[in-house]
């Protein structure tokens, strides 16, 4: 089962912690990957760690004519882009009252507008090919809101709808969109709470804990996987219960 | 029939599963063969491939019949 041999999977954000366990996943699975972020150190580190199929694709995601030409390396590097994960993403948290527009303006241009134009730029290669996947990583704040993150929410909320839309669109030609929503994951962002703040977190969490970078990995891999070509347009909660929806 | 047009007739055939026959100067692609919006975008992704060409969007709305498609193509080829 999930065996992805012969296929070929851009993530975005592999630098960071999500990011990478997504591509040790898929590559795990026999995917070549193509490892896009901000940092190029911690890529080639991990590049390194996989050994072949890796391929390091440094991109600013706040650069709009760096987004457009990802894709095209992507395919220079692989030959295709059969499998797409928007991983990528930055918080700029402010209080409503005082998130500046510039506050609203990185977080939406990082999270979402990126993700559109890398959806459309693989687009084409996936519909000549009939197979496509593309697993955008939302959050859990998408679906339940969180003081401070009035713009992380309303990105991730509306990377939820976009790929609706877009999963209708091209669900006739073999491609699946759908969203992954981590909760709270153990990574550097999570990383920054002091115990009180984690204590507090915690008991919202059923599961009693934090979830774990690789779960979110697993959840990425099977809605990649040729098995989950009947799930599309959904969102996969990894949460451990925080929030059932 | 120019070879241009044998070409898009062949692609068109292809793509939307129709009989040749059906494939008139006049067939929309839409009204007439079936096609529904998405199959409009990848056929003229096939036209540009095909022809080495490059058909941008505005020109691409435009193109609604197989006469149209022939017409674009010769004057951009």
């Amino acid at each position: 089962m999930f065996d992805l041999t012969g296929k070929s999977a851009l993530v975005t954000g592999a630098s960071g912690g999500i990011g990478g366990a997504i591509a040790r996943a898929l590559h795990g699975a026999g995917a070549t990957v193509a490892l896009s972020g901000t940092r190029l150190e911690p890529l080639e580190a991990l590049a390194g760690e996989l050994g072949g199929r890796a391929h390091v694709l440094p991109c600013n995601l706040s650069d709009a004519a760096a987004v457009e030409a990802l894709p095209k390396q992507a395919v220079e590097a692989m030959g295709a882009v059969d499998i797409l994960v928007n991983n990528a993403g930055i918080t700029r948290d402010n209080l409503f009252m005082r998130m500046s527009d510039d506050e609203w303006r990185d977080v939406i241009e990082v999270n979402l507008t990126s993700t559109f134009r890398l959806c459309r730029g693989v687009l084409r290669g996936m519909m000549k090919s009939r197979w496509g996947r593309i697993v955008n990583i939302s959050s859990v704040v998408g679906a339940t809101g969180n003081p401070g993150q009035g713009n992380y929410a309303a990105a991730k909320a509306g990377m939820v709808g976009m790929s609706k839309s877009l999963a209708y669109e091209v669900a006739s030609r073999g491609i699946t969109v759908n969203c992954v929503a981590p909760g709270f994951i153990t990574t550097a962002m999570t990383g920054k709470l002091n115990d009180d703040q984690k204590a507090r977190i915690l008991t919202q969490v059923p599961a009693g804990r934090m979830g774990e970078a690789e779960e979110i990995g697993a959840a990425v891999l099977y809605l990649a996987s040729p098995e989950a070509g009947y799930v599309t347009g959904t969102t996969l909660h990894v949460n451990g219960g925080m929030a059932m929806i | 029939m120019s070879d241009i047009a044998d070409r898009v007739k062949k692609i068109v055939v292809e793509h939307l599963g129709v009989d040749e026959d059906k494939v008139t100067e006049n067939a929309s692609f839409i009204d007439d063969l079936g096609a529904d919006s998405l199959d409009t975008v990848e056929l003229v992704m096939a036209f540009e491939e095909e022809f080495g060409i490059e058909i941008p969007d505005d020109a691409a709305e435009t193109i609604q019949t197989f006469g149209d498609a022939v017409k674009f193509i010769t004057e951009a080829a």
